[in-house]
């Protein structure tokens, strides 16, 4: 029954995933830590995998449809590594609490700025 | 089809700033790369939000694989035939999601990515 619930919430993971372009991790790891079981770091870890898979088939069909730009795709994944490190760095010198309200602040920032941006586009 | 173009260096510099952002977002929060590529596209360069949509999800292969090799010790983290298996259902739903996407106007992806980003910033909020 759990099973059935976890794949329903990864279904869900996907189909968030293609319509808004992200990896759909944030609905996997529940799936995979409430209902199936996992510990937090091996949800993560094979929420991972997962996010890879959905990513690739997510952005084949993209590039079918004209809509990747791989150059810059790969330049944006490519120097992800090193905002890793300075995330870790970051998370030395800042309290955590801190940089979670932060980032809560810069997504409704862009929330509204995106919501803004499409009502006055024609 | 994709711009034959190489980008200007301005450019490149920008794509640099929203890879390294996008990946200590990541590292900091559990986030995809996503959450901050798309808008960052949308609002530095002027994607539509498919173009923006489509290109994410190309760089967060390339995030992903990385994020899997710099962990190392991951292999025995994976429970590689449970995320094969639910990616079955992934699978569909990206795919379904895509396609939706065609259909819909432009301006309802942002909608939705809006509704994202609030269900993320409530979900720091809370913890």
């Amino acid at each position: 029954m759990s099973e059935l619930a976890a794949a329903l919430i990864c279904l869900f993971g996907g189909l968030t995933g293609g319509l808004v372009g992200v990896g759909g991790g944030i609905l996997f790891v529940p799936a995979l830590t409430v209902f199936i079981g996992l510990s937090q770091v091996e949800g993560e870890s094979t929420s991972l995998l997962m996010i890879v898979i959905v990513a690739l088939v997510g952005s084949y069909r993209q590039y079918g449809y004209g809509n990747v730009r791989l150059r810059e795709a790969l330049i944006v994944g490519a120097l992800s590594p090193l905002g890793v490190f300075a995330g870790v760095e970051l998370a030395n010198h800042i309290p955590e609490r801190v940089l979670q309200l932060s980032f809560a602040a810069l997504a409704l920032f862009m929330a509204v700025q995106l919501v803004h941006r499409a009502r006055s586009v024609p | 089809m994709p711009a034959p173009d190489a980008p200007p260096a301005h450019a490149i510099w920008k794509l640099a700033a929203i890879g390294t952002l996008a990946g200590a977002f990541s590292g900091l929060f559990g986030v995809g790369g996503g959450t901050i590529i798309v808008p960052l596209l949308i609002f530095w360069f002027g994607y539509g939000e498919r173009l923006a949509t489509g290109t994410s999800l190309a760089a967060i292969v390339l995030i992903g694989l990385l994020g899997a090799l710099a962990e190392g010790g991951i292999y025995g983290n994976v429970h590689v035939g449970t995320g094969l298996l639910l990616s079955l259902p992934a699978i569909a739903g990206v795919l379904l999601g895509t396609a939706i996407q065609q259909r819909i106007p432009q301006r309802a992806v942002s909608y939705l990515f809006a509704l994202l980003l609030v269900a993320v910033a409530l979900e720091l909020i809370i913890k």
